[in-house]
């Protein structure tokens, strides 16, 4: 018997990826639909002949099932394939990572670098383009050096200068150079902030805090008051404002929707978030923010959550094995998170797959409200709000197709697609 | 405030360069150069009114800087181009931002010239002649 419990987990990713059906493997195996379903979903535990069995079905080694590799390197490594396109035997993915871990590992490795750096290098030059007070501050610079360099040129030239102009001419390069001076000061000052502060991404420096303490806050569900909390994060500027903010909406859901008993119903009804909501009396995007909060090891199933602005940057992201989206734009736009903010105040559930290899299906709830206290004669500012659930028992219709963005997709005929994928990802087939 | 600077220089044929900029120091040293180099120079540091002031004189060259307060030089340079009366006036863009879909923007509005700060005297003198004495 395995004793590794996504086992199951590894069954269903074979089966997605060779396209095969659920009943047609049980039966072929000798069980039935439903037990297989729970196997998949890692309830059942598996091992010996039926194990045996489902590998050979699954054409994949046994040892491959009940050791496996880690998903997440496995897309790691396709990620990394996508880039060279035809020129990679990405079917054979699974196979070089069962037969040789380490280098498995270095390739994932190198690749998760890349894109940190790629990450890093779209960062700054967003920042030379659009930062405001990088801008601003260089361009005062550069005019106090131009206007020092062309008065300083006519004093040092051929030409005779009378002594009323010599006069002004110093004077003026006297203003500037103090005026240099300070934007100089200012804009070291600047550039030696924190790089939090910095970079225009506190939202990253705030999640990377989060992601710490598992997306929930177990001081403020014991009634800490969020000051100390934030004190305590050791956040500066931005950053540290964009946690206050999202640790006072943490302890105002926290207050309306107290642990134990959000537990407790969310449980009962199968983490049914209308429900969930009509149960409590509360707004809906609550209770997808409250799910996503729930603490790990207690038997709740994973949970992402993301919140975007009305232009589609992303505000929040709590990410789940499988999802993810890019923080400034080149999200794919069918998510339901995006079809919410053409459609406020109607609750959106959808379920949606990512494209193959992973083929990862997630159940999805999408609000968008305005943000903030109403007020007249202004635009609202809409948020929406979306809860993702990954692996969602099989539903009877085709799911949405979805991608995480079009440069790493490969539905070449999407009517959204934006650009090309990068490197000419493969076209396979069920897209 | 506005306020304007006419720095008449000797005897270029009369021609008539206007500068847009809003940096009195590069104004006065711009006007300085190009006056002594024999061309009447006039100034305006407004971008909102820059158009008005182009077709009050009209010029015959126009030196013009991208960041003014009101109105872009890229604003003013595409009605420069629609208007009958400057759509052939060499039009020279000076501006602290040299990246190149600032110069590509320029160009595509119809700029004569893109250049960049810091700049040489010589340059500007150097160009200036070149258009004005074509």
């Amino acid at each position: 018997m395995s004793t590794d419990s996504l086992v199951g987990s590894r069954i269903r990713e074979k089966r997605l990826d060779r396209g095969l059906r659920q009943a047609a493997v049980a039966e072929t195996v000798g069980i039935s639909a439903s037990y297989l379903n729970l196997i998949e979903h890692n309830r059942r535990r598996i091992g010996g002949k039926l194990l045996a069995d489902l590998a050979r079905v699954l054409e994949v080694d046994t040892a491959l099932l009940a050791d496996g590799v880690a998903r997440e390197m496995l897309d790691e490594m396709r990620s990394a394939a996508a880039r060279l396109g035809d020129r990679v035997e990405v079917e054979r993915t699974q196979e070089l990572a069962a037969r040789y871990p380490g280098w498995s590992a270095l390739i994932a490795t190198q690749a998760r670098r890349i894109a940190e750096l790629e990450e890093k290098s779209r960062v700054l030059t967003d920042r030379m383009s659009y930062d405001p007070q990088l801008a601003g501050s260089l361009h005062e610079v550069i005019s106090a050096v131009s206007a020092i360099r062309s008065t300083a040129s006519i004093l040092v030239g051929p030409e005779d200068i009378d002594r009323d102009w010599q006069r002004r001419f110093h004077e003026n390069i006297h203003k500037d150079s103090l005026r240099l001076a300070q934007n100089s000061e200012a804009l070291i000052t600047y550039l030696e902030a924190p790089a939090a502060e910095q970079s225009g991404s506190p939202f990253e420096a705030v999640e990377s805090y989060l992601a710490q303490t598992g997306y929930h806050m177990a001081a403020l569900e014991a009634g800490t008051a969020v000051a100390k909390v934030v004190k305590h994060a050791g956040l500066q500027g931005a950053a540290q404002e964009v946690l206050h903010e999202v640790l006072e909406r943490y302890g105002a859901d926290a207050a309306a929707l107290p642990l134990a008993a959000f537990e407790k119903t969310a449980r009962k009804v199968h983490y049914d978030p209308a429900v969930i909501a009509r149960h409590f009396d509360v707004p809906l995007a609550q209770v997808l923010r409250r799910l996503a909060q729930l603490p790990s090891g207690q038997g709740h199933p994973p949970m992402g959550l993301v919140t975007c602005d009305a232009s589609g940057a992303v505000t929040f992201l709590k990410p789940v094995p499988g999802f993810t989206l890019p923080r400034a734009g080149g999200a794919c736009p069918l998510w339901p998170l995006f079809g919410a903010l053409s459609r406020p105040h109607q609750p959106l559930r959808m379920e949606v797959k990512l494209p193959p290899p992973n083929a990862t299906r997630f159940l999805c709830f999408a609000l968008a409200e305005p943000a903030g206290p109403a007020q007249f004669d202004a635009p609202p500012a809409l948020q929406a709000t979306m809860l993702v659930m990954p692996d969602p028992p099989e539903a009877a219709s085709e799911p949405q197709g979805v991608g995480l963005s079009c440069r790493i997709c490969p539905r070449m005929a999407c009517h959204s697609r934006r650009e090309p994928a990068i490197g000419g990802v493969s076209t396979q087939s069920e897209l | 405030m506005e306020k304007e600077i006419i720095a008449k220089g000797g005897d270029r044929m009369g021609k008539r360069v206007l500068l847009i900029e809003d940096e009195p120091n590069i104004i006065e040293a711009i006007s300085f150069i190009l006056s002594r180099d024999g061309w009447t120079v006039h100034t305006h540091e407004d971008g909102t009114t820059a158009m008005d002031k182009v077709l009050a004189l009209p010029p015959d060259m126009i030196i013009l800087d991208v960041m003014l307060p009101g109105r872009s030089g890229f604003d003013i340079l595409r009605d420069l181009r629609d208007n009958m009366v400057t759509q052939q006036t060499p039009v020279m863009m000076l501006t602290a931002r040299g990246q190149d879909k600032d110069r590509d923007l320029a160009m595509r509005l119809g700029a004569s010239l893109f250049m960049t700060k810091p700049f040489s005297n010589e340059e500007v003198r150097n160009h200036v002649r070149n258009f004005l004495e074509a």
